[in-house]
Formats: structure tokens, C-alpha cells, sequence
């Protein structure tokens, strides 16, 4: 079936290929029927790509090691849920998954717009294929999924223990979904600014691609933040790697670029920054691949560096922003705005500041996180950065944009007198003094001034939400008089992008206010002690209850397990562990091997609502390692004079010797327990991380209300009120639809 | 058995590409402007409807004087009976077709 993927894969770049010149040649001479078969062609390319996948998928689910990825990726003791996914834990893999992904989005949105747009449609077509054309092509030519092996191994490598974690199967997935999903709107705005219709109509036909890679990409972040938390063992869930930033930066300008263009919608305004954010977005979406797959700036989450493919997506990455930087200038006078801001106290200039406070963060971000390139560059010398160099630039910033994400939702469009101005500040701004006043009282909280400024920014928003919706409600009840809870249901559903914006608002707050408390008033120890013996933290004390070991086939592990007492009351029981995996290195020596390969934490977590403990174990395991010498010593000695036995006793000695080897691991993981020796604990107690969760669920179901479809206005019961009288009678028996 | 299936895969690739170029042009070319022109009438009549909804309900949550509304909801419904009176035009030359 190799073949069969392989072939697959030529004629998806074929279809690519056609499918730039039908839609090229039908936008150039007006023939609709070329679009037509050039955006069928992408059907195509999706649906032969999808073949492709599951051809290979089925080859890491059966272990055939023929297949060269199956035989460095997965191996027959990793889990079949793990093996499933291990796909795009390879380079070749997560590139297939990549152009599925995207032409299968793509083929949604041509689909989608196929009577809609006509004059942008065949040159957003074109930019697609042309996108679709490259990760193919890296498939077919440098990165060749299907590549196999006469002489396969009888046993993988095996996947990295570290991504044998739930929310990693998930979270590339997410990560490459929101990726390719902003390149759909990216590939209109290119049609809209050659075709030169600069209106609002591209954005409204992409809006909801936009706001899906805006989803999709929040919910990969942080499913990334919390395998980080959870699996790395080093007790965060964001180090500012590069490859995390590579995410953020086009999350944080796609959230710039979802609400600027409602100012283009409702004023004609902002054309040339909306179609710059959007290029800009597109671009970081395939800066963030290619520093994924890179490897040019250290990164845990990276592939390993592969020339050939950072020469393509240098040169891809060129054109887009040349090409990108030329079409802007040469339809800036088609972009000039229909409109001009009628007043800095509208929602059109919180908007405004709002980006512009965005932008900067992604800026700063940028600049930090490939400073090391630069400063190699000029100097010859890498340096290192880490989360210090971010943070005095970062917290301010974030914390302007939780402000402004609680003002935009109570000012109106265009402008405001003072008196609605008051009206709507009092409540949030009294919620958020109170807030402020109440946690400066306490002295050590009071001296964090930015966490303590994030904590009330984060009150200002919530009260503002809140107020919306209670307002909202009201004046949902003065009409209709439902109940509450009905008319709650109601005005949600009736104006989800308003309500469900406000949700996500009000997620970010929390979620916010949760990563501020987290990192500020984090209490974090290290200590090593024995069985039966304590240490304090945070006004808790930790006791090593007991050790406890367990070897199978799959790894090796030792852990512990940890009673938390305040006072004499018992708080929570931990159970923390650290898992080897065995080594394919022959040089590690038979029995050497399965103590000195890849390593897992598994982390010891009791999460509350105000506070997590959280711990995790390094057994060091020195103490073993005299006794794994003189085990490897025997064992390859035995192994040797077996394998010179005639081949009918060789193989029954040989298996007596794998049996005598497994007993040997066994007895050695058990010495933890039967002669334990003291172990190194890092010990963590965070308040609110519980928060940063919670609140990352609240934007994302605040996210999927704003992005679900309404119902089409001509389907709703007509209920107009009779002071509506003024539009021209015919069309105006249509406008009892709006209410 | 790997050549066929691939045969097979090219053979159904070519069926549904072309299919738009097998078709009779003309008459296609025609419907698929006229439609797309309804859809984008639709989708502008069906945004503006969604303006005027926002515009009353700033108004009734207190984010809008009443003078400000009225100013603003008459233009987006003067806007929005400009799209239907096209949306009209167009439909009603489809139907004489």
C-alpha cells in the first residue's frame, strides 16, 4: 500500500498544480467553469489525501515497520490509542497531516462560497492550491511519508514517552487546525486586493474560518499549557519556548484582526490594517510551522533540523511577505477608509488601541524570541532568553488588553455622551476598586502592583460582562416578557457573536487572573528525603509515605507516594512517578538499556478552585547503577556463548537468558521499594491555576456560540412593532424579519 | 492490484474535475453569476439586518441615546431597503428568464 499512498501523493500535487492553472486561467478569462473544476480539483486533492492518511495510519496501527516512520515513531508496546496518533508525531506524518487539513478546510470554504464572491474566489483558489502545492511537494520530494524499508526492524524505536500524553494527541491536531484555517481567510484577502474588491464581502465570507483558527488555535495553546503542567515535570504550563510563541503570536493578531474587522463592516474603516493583519496572520502561521520544523531555535516541541525543508519554508515565507508587502502598496488607494473615527471615546477607537496594544505584543514576542538568531547573527554568539526576558514587557501589556476587553463591550459605536459613559463605567469600575482595595489590605498581596493591577482589570471585565448580560436580559424581559432564564437563552441565541464575544471576554479574565496569581504567589521547593520523612511548604506538610516501583514491557517506574497534612488534618494524598523507556542503543548493555532511555514524569497534582499542590519525583536511580554493571557484565557474557551454540540450542538458551534478563529488571525496579533510598522531590503549591483552566473553557464555549451560525432571518416568526413604518412598504413586510 | 487501485483513483479524479468543463457552458456561465449575485444581495440583506438588531440593542442596554439611534437605525434601514429593492431587481429578472 506504500506504493498506493506514494501515488496518491503525485497525483495530489498534479491536482494542485491544475488546480492553480483552471483557477488562474478562469478568474484571467472569465470562465466560471474553470473555477468550477479547479475547486473541484481540491475536493480532489482532499479526499485523496485523506486516503493517504489512513493508509498510513492503518501501517502504525498494524506496527508494519516496513514503513520507515512506523519503525522510528511507534514500536509494538506503545499503547494502540498512542499508536493512532503517533502519525504526526514524525516529520513526514505531521506535514500529510498538515495538507489534509488544509485542503480539507479549503475545500469547506470553496464550497462554501461557491455562488458568493465571484471576482475574489478564483485568486483565493489559486493561493490555496499554491499553499497546498508547497506541503505536498515537501511530501513528494524531501519528506516522503511512504519511504520503506526491505529490511524492516522487528521492533520500533518506539514514540517519545513524553508525548504519551492525551492532550498531545490533541493538540497538534488543534495547533496544525487553526494554522491552516487562518490561511483561508489569508487566501482571500490576496484575492480580494488583486481582484480589487476591497469591501467588506471577503471578510464576511472568512469571518467564521477566522474565528475558528482563532478557536482551534486557543484550544491547541492550551492544551499544549497543560500537557506542559502535567507531563514535563519542571511545574508550569508556559516557558516562553519558541515554539509555544510561534502558536501565540498568530493567535494574538488573529484576535486583533477579529475585531478590527467589525469596524470595516459597520464604518468602512480600517481596510488597509484589516488586510494587513490578516497577511500578517498568515504569514505567523507559517513562520510558527516552520520553527516547529526547523529546529533553528532550541525547542523541546521541535523536530529535528532538516535543511532542506528550512531552505523551502525560507523562500515560502519570503514570497508571502514580499508579495504580501507589494499587493498592500499597490492597492493602497483602493483601501482608503470610507470613514473617519468620530470620536476616541467610541467602540471603533477601543478597537483601535486594542490592536495597536496587540500588535505590539506580538512584536515584542517576535523580537525576543529570535533574538537569539539575531544576536548570533551579529555577533557570532547564541544567547540565551528565557521567560525573565519577556515578562517586564508581556505583563503590562496583557494587562491593557484585559482593561480594554472589559470597555469595549459597555461603549457604543461611533460615539458617547458622559452621562451613558457613567452609566455604564459605575457598576465594573466600583466592582473593580473594591476588588483592588480589598487585596491591597493584604500586605503581600499589595506589593505585587502588576498582579494586583491584573486582578482588577480582570474584576472591571468580569462586572462589565456580567452587567451586559443582566442589562441584556432586562431589556429582553421589558418585551417579550419571558422569564429570565428564557430570555437569557434567547438573547444569546438571538445575537451569539455579541454574547458569545462577551464570554470569551470574560475566559480571558479569569484565565488571566489565574496565570497572574499563579506566577506571582507561586511557593516552590526542592528536597530530598527518605520514606517516612517531611518536609514544609506553604504552611503544608509533605510526608513520603512510601516508595513504589513496577516494570512492564512498555518502561520502568518509580514513584511515591505523598501525604499532605495542614495542621492534623489530612489534605490529599499524592502519587507521583518517573518512568524510563527502554534504550534500542545496544551499547547500554542488555540490562543497562532499559534503565538509561527516555524518561517520563508523571506528576503528583491535587487541583482545587484556589489553590493546586503539586509534586513530582526524581527517584535517582545511582544506586542501581553498580548492580546494572555487573548484571550487564553476566548477561552479555551468557548472551555471547549462547549465540555460539549450535542454531537449534541457541534460540531455547537464548530465551532462558530474556527470561533470566526480565527477572533481573524486575528484581532491580523493586530494590526502590525493598531497599528505598531518598529521593529528589520538586514541590510546588500555586494558587488559581485552577482558574486558568476554567477560564480557557469559558472563552472556548464563549468562542463556539460566536462562531455557531444563526438561523437565517427569513425562517423567523415576523414580530415587528408597528413604529417601523418608515421603510417603502413592499421591502418593508421583509423588515418585520429583524426582530 | 496496487497499479489498478491507482488506475481507479486517477480515472474518478478526471470524472470529477471535469465535470463543470462537460457541461454546457453558456447557459451554466449565466445561472451561476445570477445565483451568485442573489447569495452576495442575500448575505448583504442578512448583515444589515444583524447592524439594525445591534443598533436597538445598544439602545435598550443603555450604550445608545435615543437620538443617536434613531439617527443611526434610519440610515442602516434606508441601507437595508437598498439591498432589497436590488435583491428584488434581480430575482425578478431571473423569473422573467
Amino acid at each position: 500500500m506504500a506504493v498506493v499512498g506514494r501515488s496518491l501523493l503525485i497525483l495530489g500535487l498534479c491536482a494542485c498544480l491544475y488546480g492553480i492553472g483552471a483557477s488562474v486561467y478562469g478568474a484571467r478569462a472569465g470562465g466560471r467553469v474553470w473555477v468550477d473544476s479547479g475547486r473541484r480539483a481540491m475536493y480532489v486533492l482532499a479526499g485523496m489525501t485523506a486516503i493517504a492518511f489512513v493508509i498510513l495510519d492503518v501501517a502504525f496501527l498494524s506496527s508494519n515497520f516496513s514503513y520507515n516512520i512506523v519503525a522510528t515513531g511507534s514500536s509494538t508496546t506503545t499503547p494502540f490509542f498512542y499508536r493512532a496518533a503517533a502519525i504526526w508525531a514524525t516529520q513526514q506524518g505531521s506535514l500529510l497531516l498538515w495538507v489534509l487539513l488544509l485542503s480539507s478546510w479549503s475545500s469547506l470554504a470553496l464550497f462554501l462560497t461557491r455562488r458568493r464572491v465571484p471576482e475574489i474566489v478564483p485568486y483565493a483558489q489559486a493561493v490555496l492550491f499554491a499553499l497546498c502545492t508547497f506541503f505536498v511537494g515537501l511530501n513528494v520530494l524531501f519528506a516522503n511519508p511512504f519511504a520503506t524499508s526491505s529490511n524492516a526492524p522487528t521492533e520500533g524505536a518506539g514514540l517519545d514517552p513524553l508525548l504519551r500524553h492525551t492532550t498531545m494527541m490533541i493538540h497538534p491536531p488543534m495547533l496544525y487546525s487553526g494554522y491552516t484555517l487562518l490561511l483561508v481567510p489569508f487566501a482571500f484577502a490576496v484575492g480580494a486586493l488583486i481582484s480589487g474588491r476591497l469591501g467588506a464581502e471577503w471578510i464576511q465570507v472568512t469571518r467564521r474560518f477566522a474565528l475558528a483558527a482563532w478557536l482551534c488555535l486557543g484550544i491547541g495553546i492550551l492544551l499544549g499549557a497543560r500537557w506542559s503542567y502535567t507531563e514535563l515535570g519542571w511545574g508550569g504550563y508556559w516557558a516562553w519556548d519558541p515554539v509555544e510563541n510561534a502558536a501565540l503570536m498568530p493567535w494574538l493578531v488573529c484576535t486583533a484582526f477579529i475585531h478590527s474587522i467589525m469596524i470595516q463592516e459597520k464604518r468602512g474603516m480600517l481596510k488597509v490594517w484589516n488586510v494587513s493583519l490578516i497577511l500578517l496572520s498568515g504569514t505567523l502561521a507559517i513562520v510558527g510551522t516552520f520553527l516547529v520544523r526547523s529546529g533553528i531555535l532550541s525547542s523541546i516541541h521541535a523536530f529535528v533540523s532538516d535543511p532542506t525543508l528550512n531552505i523551502s519554508f525560507v523562500a515560502l515565507i519570503t514570497v508571502m511577505v514580499i508579495g504580501s508587502l507589494w499587493l498592500v502598496i499597490l492597492r493602497k488607494d483602493s483601501l482608503k477608509s470610507e470613514a473617519r473615527l468620530d470620536s476616541l471615546i467610541s467602540r471603533e477607537a477601543v478597537f483601535l488601541f486594542q490592536n495597536l496594544v496587540l500588535v505590539a505584543l506580538t512584536a515584542v514576542i517576535f523580537w525576543i524570541t529570535f533574538f537569539p538568531l539575531i544576536s548570533e547573527a551579529i555577533t557570532g554568539t547564541e544567547v540565551s532568553v528565557g521567560p525573565p526576558a519577556f515578562r517586564p514587557f508581556v505583563v503590562p501589556l496583557a494587562i491593557i488588553i484585559v482593561l480594554l476587553s472589559g470597555i469595549g463591550p459597555i461603549i457604543s459605536w461611533r460615539r458617547v455622551t458622559v452621562a451613558k459613559l457613567r452609566r455604564n463605567f459605575s457598576f465594573p469600575a466600583i466592582v473593580a476598586l473594591l476588588v483592588l482595595a480589598v487585596l491591597a489590605a493584604f500586605g503581600s498581596i499589595g506589593s505585587h502592583v502588576f498582579a494586583l493591577l491584573m486582578f482588577g482589570a480582570g474584576a472591571f471585565v468580569i462586572a462589565a460582562v456580567a452587567q451586559e448580560f443582566y442589562r441584556g436580559v432586562r431589556a429582553r424581559q421589558a418585551m417579550t416578557a419571558e422569564s429570565p432564564p428564557v430570555a437569557l437563552g434567547r438573547l444569546v441565541r438571538r445575537n451569539r457573536r455579541r454574547y458569545g464575544g462577551y464570554i470569551v471576554h470574560a475566559g480571558v479574565a479569569f484565565a488571566l487572573i489565574g496565570v497572574a496569581a499563579s506566577t506571582s504567589f507561586q511557593d516552590s521547593r526542592t528536597a530530598t528525603i527518605g520514606p517516612g520523612q517531611s518536609v514544609m511548604i506553604h504552611g503544608y506538610k509533605v510526608r513520603y509515605v512510601r516508595a513504589t516501583a513496577g516494570a512492564t514491557a512498555e518502561k520502568l517506574s518509580f514513584g511515591a507516594v505523598l501525604a499532605v497534612t495542614s495542621g492534623n488534618k489530612h489534605v490529599t494524598t499524592l502519587h507521583t512517578s518517573y518512568s524510563l523507556y527502554p534504550s534500542q542503543d545496544p551499547t547500554q548493555g542488555p540490562i543497562g538499556r532499559f534503565f538509561n532511555g527516555s524518561a517520563e514524569s508523571r506528576v503528583g497534582l491535587r487541583a482545587g478552585l484556589t489553590q493546586d499542590i503539586w509534586a513530582v519525583i526524581n527517584p535517582n536511580i545511582t544506586p542501581l547503577q553498580g548492580l546494572i554493571k555487573k548484571g550487564d557484565a553476566v548477561l552479555q557474557k551468557a548472551l555471547t556463548n549462547a549465540l555460539a551454540q549450535p542454531p537449534a540450542a541457541r534460540a531455547k538458551a537464548l530465551n532462558q537468558l530474556y527470561q533470566l534478563r526480565d527477572i533481573a529488571i524486575r528484581e532491580l525496579t523493586q530494590r526502590f521499594v525493598s531497599h528505598p533510598w531518598a529521593a529528589t522531590f520538586l514541590l510546588i503549591v500555586s494558587p488559581l491555576v485552577t482558574w486558568l483552566w476554567l477560564g480557557a473553557i469559558i472563552a472556548a464555549l464563549g468562542g463556539l456560540i460566536a462562531l455557531w451560525p444563526l438561523p437565517p432571518p427569513r425562517r423567523r416568526r415576523p414580530s415587528v412593532p408597528p413604529s417601523r413604518k418608515e421603510l417603502a412598504p413592499e421591502p418593508e413586510v421583509r423588515a418585520r424579519e429583524l426582530v | 492490484m496496487a497499479f489498478v487501485l491507482v488506475l481507479v483513483v486517477v480515472a474518478v479524479a478526471v470524472f470529477v474535475i471535469s465535470a463543470p468543463l462537460r457541461a454546457r457552458r453558456g447557459s451554466r456561465e449565466q445561472e451561476g453569476r445570477e445565483a451568485g449575485r442573489i447569495a452576495e444581495l442575500e448575505a448583504a440583506r442578512d448583515a444589515k439586518y444583524r447592524e439594525i438588531r445591534d443598533a436597538e440593542l445598544d439602545m435598550r442596554t443603555g450604550k445608545l441615546s435615543a437620538e443617536d439611534y434613531g439617527a443611526i437605525d434610519g440610515t442602516l434601514r434606508s441601507e437595508a431597503v437598498e439591498i432589497m429593492r436590488a435583491l428584488d431587481t434581480v430575482s425578478s429578472e431571473q423569473h422573467e428568464k
